[in-house]
């Protein structure tokens, strides 16, 4: 059986912006599959490529085997898409919209019904289904945007971005229905730039950062190729620079220790890798006393996916993050979206 | 959400259904996408209401505008407000159809339209073909208004022939203006780009053309220009129907510049309009992908 999904060397660019540089990944059938990166890594534009609303550059995009460049009718039959803006119609009622959603799918009136019920039932919608959509909250807002991509029932459900601003308890019921989503066969595929959420659903993931894949295996495949253990040390809430590469001098000659970073992002605190199952915490405190620096807090971890990302970019996903927002022009990625519609 | 769901409402389609007549697809999408637009009207009727008001001050105010002008300056037993309505009946239809990429160009800046593109739509004309089915009525509901009204304020009332006449020269006339507007709603990059050009051409259109004053009135520039008027085309029917009990596809209903145009070549041009909008228009609905 072919893959659900066959990205090889996708390339994107909008005018002089590439938003993606070489993009390949696959998904196997049935799987949970996540895209993993900070805002404005390229994420959306691979799913815009994918689900046929912008054309690429070069490269091969294929949903189960058919390509979405040469047979694009074709591929959006056998996918379903939740966008991240979800765009619901606030002056018709979720059952009217789905209805609509129904009728642009082919699907006969008659089964269209049914499904809808069935979703809406699954969904626990059934109480907001004849109420216009302009009322609902966002978690509310999401679900009927899941039963409208479903309601043709998809080979392949693509997701951008599931549960940003979704409240936690909304961003629960939205993984546990993906898990029985998956548990019924459909393959879905995710963008997210939280951590958690891929580390939590995804049978695999690839990491996305400045429009290329920089690691793509499984959660604890990433996790493992790191290695080590990791210490987040700060000697004070906001520490000198001088301290802080004092400390690193002398953490870096301790035998069991690897690297040790100075993130200034972070109120220059110091992160170490040291080898596996060392006794490293009290060997650390006993350094810093001896050169007389003072610890503020002091935590060891098994690496996260957080980690495979500093190992893969040099900075944290929060810090790709928050840089990428001072950096964002919203307006014009508005107009990049619309300028393939 | 946590009870127990039957598989079946999740799981994937075993194989992708068998593919409907293109026919029947478009028209399930066609109409399922008109109804949206009359349950949005339905919910939000003020543009319908404020589209019957205005046509109605156009005939009122406008109307009353030359009522002291010399009697058969425009044309035997004709007074101004016969003379108007007809103008008012195409102005009204033409400025409904001008507006119908707005909806369109919200669809997209609220990214609405993104659904309709993710889907396999048979053909991107079904979102042509529903904006025009929705004008095409919002049309018909104004001319009918305002008929009643002319014929209220002394205008007289078409036979039942003339009326259709005048419903086929409304329809053909808000098809093509539709269709440049739906274009617009693609090209341009937003909806104030898309106000800014309706804005610049929805007056200037009416005064280059019969609507208000017979061509014998204007500078020989504008006799021009008003003759290549696309408007003027579905006015002067129109207006012959209005002024003649009896008319034929060869009854000579205007004397422009080059010579004299029969009932029978206006429609043509007409439905020429309409074909080079349509044609104009589908490079910008197949951009990207088709």
């Amino acid at each position: 059986m072919t893959a659900a999904v066959v990205i090889e060397h996708l390339q994107k660019r909008y005018g002089e912006t590439p938003a993606v540089q070489d993009i390949s990944f696959s998904v196997e059938r049935g799987e949970i599959f996540g895209l993993l990166g900070p805002n404005g890594a390229g994420k959306t534009t691979t799913i815009r490529c994918l689900c046929t609303l912008a054309k690429p550059d070069s490269g091969r995009v294929e949903v189960c085997g058919i390509s979405a460049i040469k047979q694009p009718k074709q591929v959006r039959r056998r996918l379903g898409y939740v966008a991240q803006e979800v765009a619901l119609d606030k002056v018709l009622t979720g059952r009217e919209l789905l209805r609509l959603q129904a009728a642009l799918y082919h699907i006969p009136r008659a089964i269209a019904q049914d499904r809808i019920q069935q979703l809406l039932t699954a969904l626990n919608l059934t109480d907001y289904a004849d109420q216009k959509t302009g009322t609902y909250s966002g978690g509310i807002r999401r679900r009927i945007d899941l039963a409208a991509g479903l309601l043709h029932q998809p080979d392949l459900l693509v997701l951008d971005e599931p549960t940003v601003g979704l409240d936690i308890e909304s961003r629960f019921v939205v993984w546990e229905f993906l898990r029985q989503l998956k548990a019924a066969g459909t393959t879905v595929l995710l963008t997210s730039h939280y951590l958690e959420e891929v580390d939590a659903l995804a049978d695999r993931l690839a990491i996305i950062d400045g429009g290329r894949v920089i690691a793509e295996g499984t959660p604890s495949q990433l996790k493992d190729q790191v290695g080590g253990d990791r210490i987040t040390l700060r000697l004070r809430e906001f520490t000198p620079e001088e301290e802080a590469q004092k400390a690193q001098h002398s953490l870096n000659a301790l035998p069991f220790v690897e690297t040790v970073i100075v993130n200034p992002d972070q109120g220059n605190s110091l992160n170490l890798v040291v080898q596996r199952g060392s006794n490293a915490l009290p060997q650390i405190q006993e350094t810093l006393t001896a050169i007389g620096l003072p610890i503020f807090s002091l935590a060891q971890s098994r690496p996260s996916l957080d980690d495979v990302y500093l190992a893969a970019t040099g900075r944290t996903l929060m810090d790709a993050e928050l840089a990428a927002a001072s950096t964002r022009d919203l307006k014009k990625e508005q107009k990049q979206a619309m300028k393939t519609a | 959400m946590s009870q127990s769901i039957s598989p079946t409402a999740l799981a994937p389609k075993t194989a992708p259904a068998p593919e409907l007549g293109a026919l029947a697809e478009f028209t399930q999408e066609t109409l399922a996408l008109t109804q949206r637009l009359f349950i949005q009207l339905q919910r939000r009727p003020s543009t319908l209401v404020a589209g019957v008001i205005q046509p109605m001050m156009w005939l009122i105010l406008f109307g009353a505008l030359f009522t002291n002008a010399p009697q058969s300056l425009f044309g035997p037993d004709v007074h101004y407000g016969q003379f108007l309505a007809p103008g008012v009946i195409v102005f009204t239809a033409f400025s409904g159809a001008l507006n119908a990429g707005l909806p369109v160009m919200f669809d997209r800046e609220f990214g609405f339209l993104n659904r309709l593109l993710v889907a396999p739509l048979a053909s991107r004309y079904s979102i042509v073909a529903a904006s025009t089915i929705y004008i095409i009525s919002l049309a018909f509901i104004q001319t009918v208004v305002i008929i009643g009204a002319s014929a209220a304020l002394g205008a007289g009332l078409p036979s039942l022939i003339g009326l259709g006449a005048i419903a086929l020269i409304v329809l053909l006339i808000v098809l093509g203006v539709t269709a440049l507007s739906l274009g617009l709603a693609f090209a341009l990059p937003g909806h104030i780009e898309l106000i800014a050009v309706i804005f610049v051409t929805n007056l200037p259109l009416l005064f280059a053309s019969t609507a208000l004053a017979p061509l014998s009135f204007m500078a020989p520039w504008l006799q021009w220009l008003a003759a290549l008027n696309p408007l003027t085309y579905a006015i002067e029917p129109i207006r012959y129907i209005y002024f003649n009990a009896q008319w034929s596809l060869t009854s000579p209903v205007m004397a422009a510049p080059w010579g004299d145009l029969n009932f029978g070549v206006m429609l043509a041009v007409l439905l020429a309009f309409d074909g080079v909008a349509l044609l104009l228009i589908q490079p910008l609905l197949r951009r990207r992908f088709g």
